[in-house]
């Protein structure tokens, strides 16, 4: 019998206050009616902010501290990813507000989603066992499909949720089905008790791998399980789009090393072999697609796909050197694509979504602020030398040079030089092509502030790298 | 003795109502049936001592979800001929799924010969075992973080079927209570004086 206290809950706070949260803004919003729509927003952001708080004040408890029965775990790597979600979901919030007034789907129920995906997406950090793991993805999952078929206007948007939907659900049985083939093979679901087990295990650990490993690759969207990612990117609306490229990439690498790093620690040498044809799959396909792409959209989705490459590739090492890298990666790709559809949204006004390559023509003559912030998203993207984009490339071919992944390196190297192509030409129709006629962007003068130092952070984390590269290795013992 | 002959009895209702869920012409009695089913076999829940799933599975099925399908039954104009139509298209796969089926059962019946006892009984429990209590230790103690997880699930699930579906469209024609309560006699019945008409 485990006895639970008040004082005993403490680590979760992060988790306590969401939930307590979601219930008040739900009430609130449903009383403040369609006058005061500020209410909803704002106490939204709020809320963030006083979770962002408890979870500073009162998460460092320990280095390694278990709840419930091992199915909580707060370390210092989840304390810091939840901070991460904090910062990272007010900031999409804040980008999206005038999107979705423009767009008319500002209802109080888009935060209340937000904030139940951004608890999903702290389960997933905090999982100790399969148990949490599936509720985890599923609560993630669920709010951000409501999400994205959230405008019910938009035939798009519902098509390309649907396509989300039921793809999901296929990786949520084949998840499931790989958790249970995993009890069956160890009699526990706790991860840390898996890892023992599994090391006296038979050749069955390998089926119920093979299921593991596949749906998280359809998370993180790895070729071939990527077919979702570009028309849910192109589908969503913009400021969905932004929500889904952003915040869950931190759960699904927490969901990757929780599941695959820890639980199925004893197992290293199989899955890194399963991730490795699935990452140099991911980077092929993802960059060369991305090089036809007219959406910019579609274009930052097949970005994204690449992307998921490198943080396969931190993995495939298969050292927590290698984690840590994937981790700095995921975090750098996450500032990065924040701030490019952030100017996406930025550049819309109302009936014009900005979503063509061809409505960035001469954007540097219309509106030079939000070209630059592009222009230096755009260079971090393709990995070149002072913004950060270049360093969390650099982690991971050391990594692997490290443990001998040669091929690797030079095949994902290649695949940089021709992701380079699609990202430069973004910067080449800014600055060198003739203005479009185009109407003019968003003005908010605070939303554009804080796009500037979102760019410049990519700018200045790149020229002090130092930190934060610390902080990674430091939270992967 | 008493039990065994329960539960034979028990059994055959449900075979037979199973049955009848299929082969019954009119969707309304299938879906009655379907009620007789869910029943007993909480009846047969009963007498293998799990209360609480017995006790739930009326409440919910019963209770909530089968009238809901009654609604729906009810509601919608099902052309049963129509939907027999194919059935000898299909009849083959139905065949071959019949019998996998039967093939699986089969398997499960001849391991538990190998001695592996799979399915070994549960030791009956002594009177005043509560099934719901030592069900409710566990979920409020042990497994309190996934089962409130799992009710956040319910309540996004909600949220999201509501923010999805309730829109109001305009030129509906709905019913306004304040308004019908509201109402007072003499908005609506109007008295009209007119004069006699006499014959000429």
């Amino acid at each position: 019998m485990i006895t639970l206290s008040l004082q005993s809950l403490v680590p979760a706070i992060a988790e306590i206050w969401l939930v307590v949260a979601v219930c008040l803004i739900l009430l609130a919003d449903s009383f403040a009616g369609a006058r005061r729509r500020s209410l909803t927003p704002t106490l939204t952001l709020l809320a963030l902010a006083v979770g962002a708080a408890l979870t500073v004040r009162y998460g460092f408890t320990g280095a390694h501290v278990t709840l419930f029965d091992g199915m909580y775990v707060s370390d210092r790597l989840a304390v810091v990813l939840k901070l991460a979600g904090f910062l990272i979901v007010a900031v999409v919030l804040l980008y999206s507000r005038g999107y979705l007034e423009r767009r008319g789907i500002l209802r109080g129920e888009y935060y209340v989603l937000a904030l139940t995906a951004l608890l999903g997406i702290f389960v997933l950090i905090s999982a100790g066992n399969l148990l949490t793991v599936y509720l985890g993805v599923e609560l993630l999952a669920l709010s951000v499909y409501a999400m994205v078929a959230f405008d019910r206007e938009s035939g798009v948007a519902a098509e390309s949720a649907m396509k989300y939907f039921v793809l999901g659900a296929i990786a949520s049985g084949t998840l499931l089905y790989g958790m249970s083939l995993l009890y069956g093979l160890t009699g526990t679901l706790d991860l840390g008790l898996l890892a023992q087990r599994l090391e006296t295990a038979g050749p069955g650990v390998i089926l119920a791998l093979a299921f593991v490993v596949a749906a998280v690759a359809f998370k993180l969207g790895a070729v071939p399980f990527h077919m979702w990612l570009p028309d849910v990117y192109e589908g969503a609306p913009t400021s969905v789009t932004l929500f889904i490229g952003t915040v869950p990439k931190i759960a699904y690498f927490a969901l990757a090393f929780r599941l695959l790093a820890e639980g199925l620690a004893g197992t290293t040498a199989q899955w890194t072999q399963m991730l490795a044809p699935l990452a140099v799959l991911t980077l092929v396909v993802g960059n060369c697609v991305a090089i036809v792409q007219s959406n910019l959209k579609r274009m930052l989705a097949y970005s994204t796909i690449a992307n998921v490459g490198f943080i396969l590739l931190g993995f495939v090492a298969g050292t927590p050197a290698g984690y840590a890298a994937a981790l700095y990666y995921v975090l750098v790709y996450v500032l990065t694509s924040l701030g490019s559809f952030g100017v996406i949204l930025l550049a819309g006004s109302r009936g014009f979504e900005a979503d063509r390559m061809d409505d960035y023509r001469g954007l540097s003559r219309r509106d030079p602020l939000l070209a630059g912030a592009m222009m230096m998203l755009m260079f971090s993207t393709a990995g070149v030398p002072p913004f950060v984009g270049f360093w969390a490339k650099l982690r991971i071919f050391q990594v692997l040079w490290e443990t001998h992944h040669l091929w690797l390196v030079l095949i994902a190297a290649a695949t940089s030089v021709v992701g380079a192509y699609y990202t430069l030409r973004v910067i080449k129709l800014m600055y060198f092509d003739e203005p479009v006629e185009a109407p003019a962007g968003e003005p908010a003068p605070g939303v554009r502030l804080v796009l500037g130092v979102n760019a410049a952070l990519v700018l200045a984390l790149g020229l002090i790298p130092g930190p934060l590269l610390d902080l990674c290795a430091r939270l992967i013992h | 003795m008493l039990i065994e002959g329960l539960y034979f009895l028990f059994a055959a209702i449900l075979v037979l109502a199973a049955l009848g869920v299929i082969l019954a012409r009119n969707p309304v009695y299938s879906a009655l049936l379907l009620v007789l089913c869910f029943f007993t076999s909480a009846a047969i829940w009963l007498l293998l001592e799990a209360e609480f799933l017995a006790v739930v599975l009326v409440l919910v099925y019963v209770g909530a979800v089968m009238v809901l399908f009654l609604f729906v039954v009810m509601m919608l104009d099902i052309n049963l001929a129509e939907l027999r139509h194919g059935f000898t298209r299909f009849a083959a796969l139905g065949v071959v799924t019949a019998l996998a089926v039967i093939v699986e059962i089969a398997g499960v019946v001849w391991v538990r010969g190998f001695g592996l006892d799979l399915a070994a009984g549960a030791a009956s429990q002594p009177a005043g075992y509560s099934n719901t209590l030592e069900l409710g230790t566990l979920l409020y103690t042990r497994y309190a973080y996934p089962f409130e997880l799992a009710a956040m699930l319910l309540l996004v699930a909600i949220v999201a079927a509501i923010t999805l579906t309730m829109r109001r469209r305009p030129g509906l024609k709905q019913q306004d209570v304040s308004a019908q309560v509201a109402t007072r006699a003499a908005d609506r019945v109007r008295l009209v004086r007119m004069d006699a008409d006499t014959k000429q």
